[in-house]
């Protein structure tokens, strides 16, 4: 991510900063459903699309909307579709289908409280682990956050680079507070913003494997139409796309899935840092209460308390190592979430019992305050 | 002589449909229509769902999708707005297509989507081992209706009609040259079609139902499978139990993909006034 981008400023939604950036990446098809608070998505990119040859369409129900992104993406569009907790829900089964026959696209989840209805209007982090572990089988999964719109739009074009890249949907996990939220960012110059398109193979369509892996590991999905005639199944599939009941074939299907997002762990993770040079306390925070933790870190600096903050822009793969490195060095760490502590576990597995682990949770619909987290930086200190 | 292998994926064979089964005869009069309507297998993509009929998409030779179960539609509706000028045609069962997938097939059926939906009914759920199905007859039996089933069927090509598809059709895989005629038909049509195929399951249906032989199948299906005119046409008492075939609605309006197609070149025309 660039630091300061030079560029058009505007005043923008969080929401449709992230519609904003999905055309820069080249999206050119949504499929979605209605729901808050995730909707401003769709109806920034209804008005969009067409004007630039793309395609919206609001599906009958979530489950189709993922369908329909699969469905695009292998027609060779890049493709969107925006959601929130329940509806993400519905999409997991689909979701999984993209991760077996690795299919790019990108799923928004504009997070509100759950479960089930919930909080619709009302900021959560309650689908932090449902990213991770929400539809069935072992996988690997790329989920990244956003603290401003200018990162909304940011992280969507990197989630499409990421899809295209690995060949997987990528999770966006934003928040009521940032998807709702107004302010001033910068839209940069055309042609300044880094887009990776879709591989296409080189091999002639007789000598063509659409699952065998190339020199980094991912395969080549041609897009459909183009002469190379292949299958995509959600069944486990040998290297010709085929199933297959063979054992061996099988495990190596299960393992690719997992290993091809924890092989490229560092080119996906991505963090910020504050003050965490000779921190005594560090706090991890994400999404809109990381704004809240930079304020309580500063704070905590002005009043001589040795406090720092990460921030994890990239949530899963989860950053073990930084956290483990980070862990060595601190006392303690403090994670303020909107939900009951589901990174906090993250935190503590990858921590080892090298750190104490302290938890700041919020599940009224309120904001975590800069105060709340500085109150429990002062009592671990 | 015409090479059915030039269209299947001859190192995939054999199929693993049971002996009896009439999937692989509907296989072949898709093959015969494509052929005949001269479509080419890299603009042909099949999109299926979960279950017997859906592994068709394993052995056609042409682009195929097999999804999740009920959910072909929704992909199919992705693959043919991403690329509108591919021919995409839809391989479901009737478990798939009316029960897991129902709202999908309504809704493309109003949206009437350029998709051509070969739904195979074949009265149960095969591939699961005969469990009792939306289009399971009141009174048959089902590893989930031991005692017979107690719910009413659904009419899958009169909700397709209701629902606003422009061409419905119903088959069966012993009429099978009124069937290639129906698939052909199907995907000629510009709109959202539906051929209802009507084919026997004898492992999981016949044999709970006293139609234990694939020719006890196919002897019902030759005697109760009745041209929608001839029907017509028989004495009240005649009509008891058979199931009318041929072209059973075929009507033209406004196709979602095209008219998407004129809303991208509309916009396109004002932006160039403005400028």
């Amino acid at each position: 991510m660039s630091k300061s981008p030079t560029g058009k400023i505007v005043m923008m939604q969080g929401n449709d900063a992230c519609a904003e950036g999905a055309i820069w990446a080249g999206c050119r098809f949504f499929a979605g459903y209605p729901i808050t608070p995730s909707s401003e998505i769709a109806e920034y990119l209804v008005r969009k699309l067409p004007k630039i040859g793309g395609t919206f369409i609001q599906m009958e129900d979530e489950i189709a909307a993922m369908g329909a992104i699969i469905g695009a993406s292998l027609a060779g569009a890049k493709a969107l579709t925006a959601t929130s907790g329940p509806g993400f829900s519905l999409k997991q089964e689909n979701l999984g289908h993209a991760v077996m026959a690795e299919v790019p696209c990108v799923v928004v989840d504009v997070q509100r409280g759950g479960p089930s209805t919930g909080t619709p209007t009302l900021p959560a982090q309650m689908d932090m682990q449902q990213a991770r572990w929400g539809s069935h089988g072992d996988h690997g999964v790329i989920a990244l956050s956003a603290a401003s719109a200018q990162e909304m739009f940011e992280q969507t074009i990197r989630a499409f680079n990421l899809a295209e890249t690995y060949m997987t949907p990528v999770i966006l996990l934003f928040d009521e507070i940032v998807g709702h939220m107004t302010e001033r960012m910068v839209l940069p110059e055309k042609g300044s913003v880094e887009i990776v398109n879709r591989r296409h193979p080189e091999k002639s369509p007789d000598k063509y494997f659409p699952y065998e892996k190339t020199e980094n590991g991912i395969p080549i999905l041609a897009n459909f139409g183009t002469g190379y005639r292949y299958n995509v199944t959600g069944l486990c599939h040998d290297d010709s796309g085929f199933p297959t009941n063979d054992s061996k074939k099988i495990e190596a299907n299960i393992i690719h899935l997992t290993e091809k997002i924890e092989r490229h762990r560092k080119d996906i993770i991505r963090w910020r840092e504050l003050y965490l040079d000779g921190a005594e306390v560090a706090v991890f925070a994400y999404g809109g209460v990381a704004r809240s933790a930079r304020r309580a870190v500063k704070e905590c600096r002005e009043a001589g308390i040795k406090a720092g903050l990460f921030e994890p822009t990239t949530i899963w793969p989860f950053p073990s190592e930084e956290i483990l490195d980070i862990a060595g060095r601190v006392k303690a760490f403090v994670v303020p979430e909107l939900n009951l502590g589901q990174m906090a576990r993250e935190v503590e597995l990858a921590a080892k019992c090298r750190a104490e682990i302290h938890k700041v949770n919020r599940v009224d619909g309120d904001p975590i305050t800069p105060k709340q987290i500085v109150d429990k930086i002062r009592e671990v200190v | 002589m015409f090479n059915y292998l030039d269209y299947v994926r001859e190192k995939n064979l054999p199929h693993i449909w049971c002996s009896g089964c009439g999937d692989g005869i509907i296989l072949k009069a898709l093959i015969r229509s494509l052929k005949k309507l001269g479509i080419s297998k890299d603009e042909a993509v099949m999109v299926s769902g979960i279950g017997c009929a859906s592994r068709t998409a394993g052995y056609i030779d042409i682009n195929t999708l097999h999804t999740t179960h009920g959910r072909a539609i929704a992909f199919a509706t992705g693959v043919k707005l991403a690329k509108p000028n591919l021919h995409v045609i839809v391989v479901t069962g009737d478990g798939d297509a009316t029960a897991i997938g129902g709202n999908h097939y309504i809704h493309a059926a109003r949206r009437n989507i350029d998709l051509t939906v070969l739904l195979y009914n074949n009265f149960i759920y095969g591939m699961t081992g005969g469990q009792v199905s939306p289009t399971t007859p009141r009174g048959k039996m089902a590893s989930t209706a031991p005692f017979g089933n107690l719910e009413p069927s659904f009419n899958i090509a009169g909700l397709a009609q209701a629902a606003g598809a422009s061409f419905v059709a119903l088959g069966d895989v012993y009429h099978v040259q009124q069937l290639d005629k129906l698939i052909a038909s199907a995907l000629q049509k510009k709109g959202f079609s539906v051929v209802e195929i009507l084919t026997p399951c004898p492992t999981a249906y016949g044999r709970r139902n006293k139609q234990a032989t694939p020719v006890d199948m196919m002897n019902w299906l030759k005697d109760n499978v009745v041209l929608k005119d001839k029907l017509d046409k028989m004495a009240e008492d005649e009509k008891a139990g058979k199931i009318a075939s041929g072209v059973l609605w075929d009507v033209e309006k406004p196709e979602f993909t095209s008219e998407y197609g004129k809303l991208i070149a509309r916009l396109k025309t004002e932006k160039q006034t403005k400028e």
